[in-house]
């Protein structure tokens, strides 16, 4: 490991067994993190900054995270004040639920439903579209292109609401991504998002990386 | 209004691991390797990316997980693997190793369940139906759905068998007409506009693009909702960021090549 690896911001992103983290974890690598794909509660515990993935469907998602107790883990951590950021699914189980999966439930940090797509528009949306901040000074945006484009792939999208960050347009102004206090959340793939996607990451260790010395 | 971005995606054939067929750059080291041209298409613009892979032996398969991998640690767009796909195993493979999508052709067809299958296992968003097609008067819509890389007619009709594939669950279509592919006389338009109107998923239009105004036609009179191309871009033609600029001179939306 070289030296800049050592001091990087440990960023954990939390493997609970649902398919494909290798592109996250690269892309955080990428970002400067020091990126790890872990379920290990004392990994979780050190971790500058978490992050929650989610591919598929978000009732396996839920049972996972459920059936590994990261869960838990990952509400206590929130509630700890560490930097966490939510892809995809990921941003869709901090919802309260979702049409996709009535009765399932979800971590309910916003507590809003989740909701399928309008019918006027194919779902899943599968195409780069750009975001529209809302709050344009969320260190989420910080450096991106003006109009920034980012890539979308999802049947199902929050409610909005007052924690909203960015929306998308497509069939209605879609909510592309929603933050509070520690926690950041995007529905579209910053780890498949070209050069802006990247630097989404990176806004997110350097918040990592600012939470981690104000811990320590 | 809503935004609909068309995709611009080049397609790479690779033969154990390494891309072939007469990539043509005056600025690559390597023109075999993949993740140096993926990198090269990603810096054009290049929306996503498609490799087939047409290595002959099943043996020789691993090459192209250990090149999905190698390709999903360097370059951060989407990218697809098609090609020798069989089962749900085979699409795991290349998943878990970093591919957004597995695009099934030929087992398909001999099992259609197999594109429930992996729907259901890894969601629809990665699971895209490849479909030969090539004019068939015999054919209600007047196409023909072929496998074995183009080899063997089936006797289905091309635009019932995208109808039954999004049913079943695919994502996507990429849909390739034979007849056209390797011309340069540009998509067949009437293939593209009979699927992209019978099915609610997207489509890629393939086969045949000689120019830049052939990509365009491909959305306007097509339908497509991506276009895929290798030749024009390969060769040096073409770039990525020229395709983006014509269409968007034509009014297509396209994420521009400048953007970051």
């Amino acid at each position: 490991m070289t030296e800049a690896a050592a001091t990087a911001p440990l960023i954990a992103i939390l493997d609970y067994g649902i398919g494909n983290l290798h592109s996250a974890h690269k892309g955080f690598d990428r970002a400067g993190a020091d990126a790890r794909l872990t379920a290990d509660p004392s990994l979780i515990a050190e971790a500058d900054g978490l992050v929650l993935p989610g591919v598929g469907a978000f009732e396996p998602c839920m049972n996972a995270l459920r059936a590994t107790g990261l869960d838990e883990v990952a509400m206590e951590r929130i509630g700890a004040g560490v930097p966490f950021f939510g892809i995809c699914i990921g941003m869709q189980v901090l919802f309260a639920g979702s049409d996709e999966a009535p009765g399932c439930g979800g971590l309910g940090y916003f507590d809003r439903m989740v909701h399928i797509l309008p019918s006027s528009v194919k779902r899943p949306q599968m195409q780069w579209n750009i975001i529209e901040p809302r709050i344009d000074a969320h260190p989420m945006f910080s450096g991106l292109d003006p109009e920034p484009w980012v890539y979308f792939v999802h049947s199902y999208a929050a409610e909005d609401g007052p924690d909203v960050l960015a929306t998308c347009d497509y069939g209605d102004h879609l909510v592309a991504a929603a933050g509070r206090d520690n926690v950041w959340a995007c529905q579209f793939h910053p780890e498949k998002s070209g050069a802006n996607g990247i630097r989404i990451l990176q806004n997110f260790v350097a918040a990592a990386r600012i939470g981690g010395a104000a811990r320590a | 209004m809503t935004v609909r971005a068309i995709r611009v995606i080049p397609c790479l054939d690779v033969d154990a691991g390494r891309v072939v067929k007469g990539i043509n750059f005056v600025d690559i080291r390597d023109a075999g390797d993949p993740v140096e041209l993926a990198a090269l298409y990603d810096q054009q613009g290049a929306d996503e990316l498609v490799f087939l892979d047409i290595t002959a032996s099943s043996d020789r398969r691993d090459t192209t997980v250990e090149m999905a991998r190698a390709v999903a640690e360097q370059v951060f767009i989407p990218f697809t693997i098609g090609g020798g796909i069989r089962t749900v195993d085979d699409a795991r493979r290349l998943l878990m190793a970093g591919a957004d999508k597995v695009s099934i052709n030929t087992a398909a067809v001999e099992r259609p369940a197999l594109i429930a299958e992996i729907s259901r296992e890894f969601g629809a968003q990665c699971c895209v139906v490849a479909i030969d097609a090539r004019g068939s008067e015999s054919m209600p819509s007047g196409f023909e759905v072929y496998t074995h890389g183009g080899r063997s007619n089936t006797g289905i009709d091309a635009v019932e068998w995208a109808v039954v594939a999004a049913d079943r669950g695919a994502g996507e279509i990429l849909l390739t007409s034979m007849d056209r592919d390797g011309t340069r006389d540009g998509f067949d338009l009437a293939l593209t506009r009979a699927v992209s109107q019978a099915v609610n998923i997207s489509v890629i239009a393939s086969g045949g693009v000689g120019t830049l105004a052939h990509l365009v036609d491909g959305v306007t009179h097509g339908g497509a909702d991506a276009v895929l191309a290798a030749s024009i871009f390969h060769f040096g033609q073409h770039t990525v960021a020229e395709a983006k600029r014509e269409m968007l001179a034509s009014g297509v939306t396209v994420r521009p090549a400048g953007s970051m």
